[in-house]
Order: structure tokens, then sequence, then C-alpha cells
């Protein structure tokens, strides 16, 4: 039987849960063995394969049209869909933004901010994404599995995964559950 | 024959959301290659009207790759607006938790993210060309570079609980004392880390031994540098006075960073959401210089640990004691800085003061403005706050290290594009290569975005009309 395949990517996130699944150390070498890694931030890849991948897992909040593009096509291409950081199962921290008017953030930082000079303007370019409100990742796509955490621990993440790679639900709870 | 444009996305490697585009002209040569950094997330209007001291808990979600930095930072700037300045144990502690953080981002760096292009080269199969790849191709090695990424990380978690999002400085000082028995564990590990440290400068020399080439035609070219120096000229990574120096390296400006509003402006593009800081009295662009490991090592003029001071000197003759140009020597610059973080790391837990308990200043002197400054892995890192007479924050304004190479980053990816790229012949290698310009710089594009930040790649050549002409992608087909 050919290992499962999983694939990762980050919304508008901090990289910290991406560093937090590198923080079971050695482990990483068993969940090498375990599954395939596939496109992730962090390998060369740029997109989970067409052909679909049995474990899609995504951090962070979607906060612009690129986002959602990318949420759409990891669901569409996975048979399980981890949200993991706080980020993605609420928003996170940058969910405070939607407490201001869009504008109005975007007016501070490329107009009124101190360091910004006189011909500060607003990126408006068609190469970037348009930003929008901040959502928790099950606004935008179904999510199958929760796990929170700023970030999981990296216990937490090893057992996710290896869970899923048997062919297994993970239990969230206890120890394995925690919200800070 | 039509202009085309070719698009690279995501970039991948580094940290955050970019993309390449390059912009063929009528004879098929490369006319502009752009970097866009494509995430705003809106930091310094979303933390008005928080209280000043949960800034080092709140900013450090800016990046989780270098969240200590951030969480240092922000206590600095708040040390200053609570007119509270640290004990000395808890400033070495602080360092102390500083030196874990280099020594866990750039040994990362180095081995996981940008080493795969070393070691199994810039043409490698792009489904093994990372650390996957590394691990199946050189087991013992990659368990080295875990290895050394944890004994960062674990430094981190003694000291602040945890390994990404620790909670350890809080105005005034730090929040616990270093224990014996922590001590002693941390120094039980460094000689190991050396050891590893010191295998990834003997790769690094032996392939800059094998691709002088690459490396003298890969993205060299003039800018001023920047960085904090003790003040003896020293390399720093805590605190110190901020030196600008010149692209022949002769010292333009030296000052302290609570005045970096005098000397740095950020210009902005509409095709970025990251801003391109610069020297004012230069203006834009011809103010625009380097930070990071070259950055500092070209300003500073010496380095006070034994290891890395024999580094440093061979490093200052590669261009015969005048600033290194070469982006790829940024890797090189990176290991030498990792091996003074850990030399430094001895120097600090010898240190008398560091099983003090003298580690909080409760005196308040309130002044209501603060700026912070520290070298983050990545470059020069500003925090600077006001808060009214309730600590309430009425302002904030963040320039994040990678920022200060946004100019760097983006000349280097058109100059790699325009060195490298062959009519007709579109190739899996070149596009990489323009991602290594990138990835040299080791960019932490969340950090840079904290304005709002991301970076994943498809290469596309368009026609004038949109149409595309020809497409080449890195994903799983």
């Amino acid at each position: 039987m050919s290992k499962p395949k999983v694939s990762t990517d980050w919304l508008a996130a901090c990289a910290g849960c991406h560093m937090s699944l590198l923080d079971m150390d050695e482990r990483i070498v068993n969940l090498v063995e375990a599954v395939d890694i596939r496109a992730t931030p962090i390998t060369d890849l740029k997109e989970p394969d067409e052909s679909g991948v049995d474990v899609g897992v995504l951090t962070g909040a979607v906060n612009t049209t690129t986002n959602e593009e990318v949420a759409h096509r990891m669901r569409k291409r996975c048979k399980i869909l981890v949200a993991l950081g706080d980020c993605a199962v609420f928003g996170g921290v940058i969910a405070m933004r939607n407490f201001f008017p869009l504008e109005d953030s975007l007016r501070r930082a490329y107009v009124e901010t101190e360091s910004t000079d006189a011909e500060g303007k607003i990126p408006r370019s068609p190469e970037l994404g348009a930003p929008t409100r901040v959502r928790a990742l099950n606004e935008v796509v179904k999510v199958d599995v929760h796990v929170p955490g700023c970030p999981p621990d990296a216990d937490v993440i090893y057992y996710v995964l290896t869970e899923l790679a048997q062919g297994r639900m993970p239990e969230l709870k206890n120890d394995k559950l925690h919200w800070h | 024959m039509s202009a085309q444009k070719i698009t690279i996305e995501p970039v991948t490697r580094i940290e955050g959301h970019a993309k390449v585009t390059i912009h063929l002209n009528d004879g098929g040569g490369v006319e502009r290659a752009y970097l866009h950094i494509n995430e705003f997330r809106g930091f310094e209007k979303f933390c008005e009207g928080r209280l000043y001291f949960e800034m080092p808990v709140i900013t450090p979600r800016i990046c989780g790759i270098c969240p200590v930095s951030h969480h240092l930072a922000s206590a600095k700037a708040c040390d200053e607006l609570a007119g509270s300045p640290p004990p000395r144990p808890a400033t070495i502690l602080r360092e102390l938790m500083h030196m874990g953080q280099v020594i866990q981002s750039h040994g990362m760096h180095f081995f996981e993210l940008a080493g795969p292009d070393l070691l199994l080269g810039f043409d490698a199969d792009p489904a093994v060309r990372n650390v996957v790849g590394l691990i199946q191709a050189n087991p013992a090695l990659a368990l080295k570079a875990v290895r050394l990424r944890k004994f960062g990380q674990e430094i981190i978690k003694t000291l602040g609980g945890r390994k990404v999002h620790p909670n350890f400085a809080i105005p005034g000082g730090v929040n616990k004392a270093l224990q014996p028995a922590e001590r002693d564990a941390i120094l039980a590990g460094v000689d190991e880390a050396i050891d590893t440290i010191r295998l990834g400068l003997s790769i690094m020399k032996d392939w800059a031994e094998k691709h002088q080439e690459d490396i003298q035609r890969f993205a060299v070219f003039p800018t001023g540098y920047f960085g904090l120096i003790t003040p003896e000229g020293s390399l720093e990574l805590y605190d110190g006075e901020c030196r600008l120096i010149d692209s022949r390296g002769q010292r333009l400006e030296q000052f302290a960073g609570r005045r970096y509003l005098d000397y740095i402006a950020e210009h902005v593009e509409d095709w970025s959401y990251l801003k391109f800081p610069y020297y004012k009295k230069m203006g834009w662009p011809n103010g625009v210089y380097r930070v990071g490991p070259l950055g500092r090592l070209n300003v500073a003029e010496k380095v006070d640990t034994p290891l890395a001071s024999e580094e440093f000197r061979l490093f200052k003759n590669l261009n015969g004691g005048k600033p290194v140009e070469n982006t790829l020597y940024y890797h090189y610059a990176r290991l030498i800085e990792t091996l003074f973080a850990a030399e430094r790391v001895k120097v600090l837990l010898d240190d008398p003061d560091i099983l003090s308990t003298d580690i909080l200043n409760t005196r308040k002197e309130f002044k209501g403005e603060g700026v912070g400054v520290i070298e983050a892995p990545r470059g020069t890192l500003f925090h600077h706050y006001w808060a009214d007479e309730n600590g309430q924050l009425q302002r904030v304004n963040l320039i994040v290290a990678t920022g200060h190479n946004n100019w760097a980053m983006s000349h280097a990816v058109d100059s790699v594009a325009k060195t490298y790229f062959q009519p007709g012949n579109l190739n899996e290698g070149f596009l990489n290569r323009v991602e290594a310009a990138v990835r040299a710089y080791d960019p932490c594009l969340s950090c840079s975005t904290h304005a709002l930040g991301q970076m994943p790649l498809v290469v596309e050549v368009v026609d004038q009309a949109g149409a595309v002409v020809a497409s080449l992608r890195r994903d799983g087909r």
C-alpha cells in the first residue's frame, strides 16, 4: 500500500504552526517514513497534487482573495482537511483587524505610518490579492479536523498526523487540547 | 513579436507569500523582473487601543520563525515607554534567549530551507530538493541539523516556557530567573552545536570553492549596509547603536535606534505589500541598503568570540576589506553569525549575573513613548509605540527586518533573471535560481507584511493580450 499523501500550506499566518511541526525534532524522520510529504511551504512543490492528497493541512486565517483561492484548492484536492492553529480555527490574533474598517488599516500601514514617505499609497496592483475581512477557515470551506493552539504543541501535531496517516480520526482532548 | 511575462508563484522555502513576475521585451530578453510580496495583515492599526504591556505577547504573532525578536524588541520599547530600564541580569537573560533564536533560525535556514540548493543542487528534481530529500540523501547530516535547531529552541523553551511564542520578557525585565540545573543542561549541548555549525561552514566553503562562477555572477551589486554594533565596533545582535556605511565601506551615520525616524524613510510601490526603507539623506532609490547577516558583517569591524572571529577575518578578505557584495555570501555570513551566537551562549552562561534573581525593575517613570531596536536574524527590527497616560496605545509603527532588504531582493531577482535567462529554454533550474535569489536573503514575509503577509511557483509566458503562450509549474502534477 502506498503511503498517505500529506500537503500543507499557510494562509494569513505567522509560520509558527509550521515551526511547531518542525519542533517534533527527530520524530520528523518517523513522519517522513509514515507519510509522503508533498507540496508544503518548506519543500518545493507549489500546489497539492491535482490527483489529490489524503490529508491537507492549512494554517492561518483567510484574509485576502489569494487566501480564498488557496483554501478552495486545498479543499478540492484533499480528502481530510485539518485547520491547524488558532488563526485557522478561530481567526486568531489578526482577526483583531475586523474591529477596524479595512481601508483604515491599509491607510495606516501604507500612508500614515510615521516612517512612510510623502508618496505613500495603498498597493492595488492586480498582481496582489485583495484584502478581505479576516475569517476562520471553516467560514470559507468545510473543515474536518480542528487543532487549536498558538501554536499547537509539536506532540499534538505529531499525534494528529500519525493518526490520520493510519486512517484514524484523531481525538483531541485532555492534554492534547490546549488554547494558549 | 509581442512582450511576454513569466510568473513564479509561490516562491517556496522562504517564510511567507511571494511571487515573481518576469517581463520579457520584444527581443525575447528580460525587460524587468519583480518580486511581489502578497499579504497584508494590519498590526499597526489593530494594536491601537491595546495596553502597551500586551504588546510583547501580541507582536510575536507577526512571525513564528523569529517570535523572540518581536517579543524582545517589543519589551525594549515598553521598557522605554514605561521608564523602567531592566537590571543587568534581565538584559543578559534576554540576550541568551535571543541567541537561542539566532541559532535555531539561522541553522534551519542553512540546512533546511536554502541548504538543499547547495547540498542537492539548484538543478535537482524539485520533488527531492528540500529537507525531506535531505533526510533521504544524507540522514546523518539531516539529523545533526534537526538537533542544532532543537538546541536553539530548547534555550527559548527553558526561559520562556515554550518554543514558539514564548512568554518571558516584560516591561522592566523578565518573569523568570535561570536555575543552575537549566544552565548546566544548556551548557552540555553547546559543543555539539558548535561542531554542527563548523560542519556547515566547511560545507559552505567547499561549495563556494567549486561554484565561484555562480557566486561571482549571481546578484552581485553595490548598496549601503546597515546593522547594530557594540561601542567598540564589534558585531552586535541584541543592543547597540545603528551604523550605516556606503557601498565602499565609508561610514555614513551612527546613531541611537530611538532616532531612526531622522534617518530612515519607507517608500511604497503599487505592486508589493512590503514597503521599501531607504536612507533619507540620499533619498529613494539612491539610499537603499542591505541588512541581515551580510549587512551586519559588512558594518562590523570585528567579532568578539574566538572561533567566529577567525571566520570573520576570512570573510573580510573576500573583497580585500571592502564590503562583500555577493548575494550568495549571505549564506556564509549567516553561518559565521550562528557560530558567534553559539559561542555567545557560553559567554553568557558563564557570566556571574546569569543566575541572579534581580530580574525585574518594579519602578516606573512613565514616558508614554518608546522605541525598541534589535537585530532579528534577518536584520534590524524597530518597534515604536505611543501611549496615553492610561497606557493605551495611540499609535504603533513597525519597521521589520526583511523590509530593509526589499529593494535588494527585488534587484537580486531582476539581476539573476537577466543573467541566467536563455530565450527559448525556460527550465526548472532557471526558475529555482530566481527563487534562490530571494531565498539567500532568508526573507520573513509574515514579518515584513505585518502590515497585512504570504509566499508560494507557476511560471507563465503571457503575450501582450494576456494569453498564456507557455507555462511551467512546480507542483504535484
